[in-house]
């Protein structure tokens, strides 16, 4: 009798312990479903529930038109292609920018690293609407740069910096040089002086050392940095409103306008989906390239 | 580029170097010369400018004052890439992102050397690791990394190696085997050791010679057991090994033997083994070399009697008695379980004897606690 209660108790004890693990998993599973997992599948039906193609705005939702994707990358490759474009180059310019900045905080600043790290982060205190406006008076016909390169003769006062592919670039550049610095300067850190030093101790001067030891040890910042500046910088559309004009539209740009003002929400959502494969495919390849698993 | 790294052999001459941060002198005047070929101990407690000294040999130091030759190229101001000198770090300083061939292989690689293959396979060979040419340093053991950072630095054939604490990081057995072939590797390679080092019992059971160091200057340099033995100064005395040092007056001289008066008491000393300047001695004696008997025996030698044993440690092998003298000063006493008579208790009366040849005299105008506070745990 004893033997038989004790068994009849140790399953309901087990069964007590298992579900722990899943218990703490729930409010995060929670929050991806809610609001991750119902708006891609709301964005994708919404994508599909009219025919693009034979566009109505009136008439009722009849069906699933899987072909609006195709049709919606096929008739934005411009924007497409210029989002990718512009988002390449920011992040380019921004490592070029970031990199020796993280090189000097993480090596060079010595008691100053601090305040360096806060200087890196401080434009956040500011809104990025607000920041994005004033490069528009930065490079504006009244502002310091315009006046320096006309002084230069590099311009003259029919030439604008602003509303130009330039100018986006260089707003997407700025906006996003914090996500490629602080990923980059955490892996420079990380880096133990002492293998730079057994780098010179074996007979490699400072220019192989950083070919050699520094730059291969970082690459995870670089992959790091370059992702997070590279993707929000492709869906932005704040700076190509701002610094661009009507022929640098960006993907964001054209999303933004179907959606709030066409209304076109199939299209809007057709896009954004699109959008999102894209960047998926080009990131997966992009790891998949730099190979990072084998650097740490 | 590497033209000094291949040439330049010979012995390792120091000559007044200082090396000053602020108003810190880490390394005040030291002068060294190490006899190319030798293994070589810097040894002291942590702060005491072994490593400075090291790092300025390796070039990663500047000298603030004094110059660094090897033979007869001066190698003082030369940019570490360029020097006949190799590390070992402490904590090894492996490349993690390169295989630990390609770890070897750096220093020839960077050298333009041809046959890289065959040399880092020799040396793999002779670290016994060359089944693991192919892994990253972090699928390495502690002492795997050891190994490999001594092969990486030795496949290069520098006029010196120098190893920064090399066993350091390692468990106490580890240490033992590495210290054994570590010493084997150097005869066996034939380079000159430079090794840096707080562990005494690391550095006699390598080196063929000892410089003590201590607040940025050699207090003596010699043989492990020439040091052990004849130690010169308190600091020496205390750090390595264990020492009771007793102030005492020199009263008398007969002989090859200074008589000295230890609070009333009368013991002998040699005079070749003491360093006095003038009557005022410190009077040692190692715990292992005293003999502990009750009050009532008698035997010939030195003689101390009336102290009261105030600690007895059992521990197997030996006996070590705290034993309190009339003057209140505690002697340390290691007493070998040999014959089988049944440690003395806390609280006997005893007399402590020795033969007067193991005694030394130290000058008497030093603090006779140097050296025995250092923890050489605490790096």
């Amino acid at each position: 009798m004893s033997t038989a209660t004790s068994t009849l108790q140790k399953p309901v004890k087990k069964r007590r312990k298992v579900p722990m693990p899943y218990l703490l998993l729930l409010p995060g599973m929670l929050w991806l479903i809610t609001f991750f997992l119902i708006p891609i599948l709301t964005l994708v039906k919404t994508s599909v529930n009219m025919d693009l193609q034979n566009y109505d705005p009136t008439s009722a939702s009849t069906g699933s038109f899987w072909g609006n994707f195709w049709y919606a990358a096929r008739t934005h490759e411009a924007p497409f292609a210029r989002s990718f474009i512009y988002a390449l180059a920011a992040t380019l310019i921004a490592l070029c920018i970031a990199y020796p900045l993280a090189y000097g905080i993480a090596f060079k600043s010595g008691r100053w690293k601090n305040v360096l790290l806060v200087l890196v982060v401080a434009p956040f205190f500011c809104s990025f609407i607000l920041r994005t406006i004033a490069w528009k008076q930065i490079l504006g016909q009244e502002g310091p740069v315009f006046h320096l390169l006309l002084n230069l003769h590099l311009v003259t006062l029919q030439t604008h910096i602003t509303a130009s592919p330039g100018a986006v670039i260089a707003g997407l550049s700025y906006n996003f040089l914090p996500f490629m610095t602080l990923p980059l300067y955490s892996s420079l850190e990380r880096i133990d002086p002492r293998t730079l030093e057994a780098s010179g101790d074996l007979y490699a001067n400072a220019f192989t050392t950083f070919r050699k030891v520094t730059l291969p040890l970082s690459l995870p910042g670089v992959v790091a940095g370059t992702l997070l500046t590279f993707i929000p910088a492709a869906g932005d559309y704040v700076n190509a409103e701002i610094l661009g004009n009507p022929s640098t539209t960006m993907i964001g740009n054209v999303i933004n306008a179907q959606f709030l003002r066409t209304s076109n929400y199939t299209l809007a959502a057709a896009l954004s989906f699109v959008f999102m494969v894209m960047i998926i495919a080009i990131v997966l390849f992009y790891i998949s390239r730099a190979g990072t698993e084998e650097l740490v | 580029m590497a033209d000094a790294s291949t040439s330049a052999k010979g012995d390792l001459k120091l000559s007044n170097i200082t090396k000053s941060f602020g108003d810190f002198k880490a390394v005040d005047d030291l002068s060294l010369v190490i006899p190319e070929g030798s293994f070589f101990a810097l040894l002291g407690p942590s702060g005491c400018g072994k490593t400075t000294t090291l790092r300025m040999i390796a070039g990663l130091e500047t000298p603030t004052s004094g110059s660094i030759h090897v033979g007869t190229t001066d190698i003082t101001d030369m940019r570490p890439y360029k020097r006949p000198v190799n590390t070992v770090f402490q904590n090894y300083a492996l490349f993690p992102h390169l295989s630990i061939f390609e770890n070897v292989a750096f220093g020839l690689r960077r050298r333009g050397i041809k046959d890289v293959k065959e040399q880092v396979d020799k040396v793999l060979n002779l670290v016994e690791l060359p089944h693991l040419a192919d892994r990253k340093p972090t699928q390495l053991s502690g002492g795997q990394q050891q190994r490999i950072a001594v092969a990486r630095a030795i496949v290069n054939r520098p006029a010196l190696l120098l190893l920064d604490e090399p066993l350091g990081a390692l468990d106490l057995k580890l240490r033992r085997q590495m210290q054994i072939e570590l010493k084997w590797i150097q005869t066996e390679v034939g380079l000159t050791f430079v090794h840096v080092t707080h562990d005494q019992e690391e550095a006699m059971t390598m080196a063929d010679t000892i410089a003590v160091m201590n607040e940025g200057r050699i207090e003596q340099m010699g043989s492990p057991a020439d040091l052990y033995d004849n130690p010169k100064t308190a600091f020496v005395a205390n750090f390595l090994g264990q020492s009771n040092l007793i102030e005492g007056t020199i009263v008398d001289s007969d002989g090859d033997s200074h008589v000295v008066d230890l609070y009333g008491q009368k013991v002998s000393v040699l005079k070749r083994r003491t360093s006095a300047k003038d009557s005022s001695v410190l009077f040692g004696i190692r715990p292992e070399k005293l003999r502990i008997q009750p009050d009532s025996h008698d035997k010939p030698g030195n003689l101390l009697t009336g102290g009261k044993i105030s600690d007895v440690s059992y521990i197997g092998v030996s006996t070590q008695y705290q034993v309190e003298m009339p003057w209140g000063q505690e002697i340390m006493v290691f007493e070998q379980n040999d014959d089988g008579v049944p440690p003395l208790d806390k609280g006997d009366t005893v007399r402590l004897s020795w033969e007067p040849i193991f005694s030394f005299a130290l000058d008497g105008n030093q603090d006779a606690q140097a050296g025995v506070e250092v923890d050489p745990e605490a790096e």
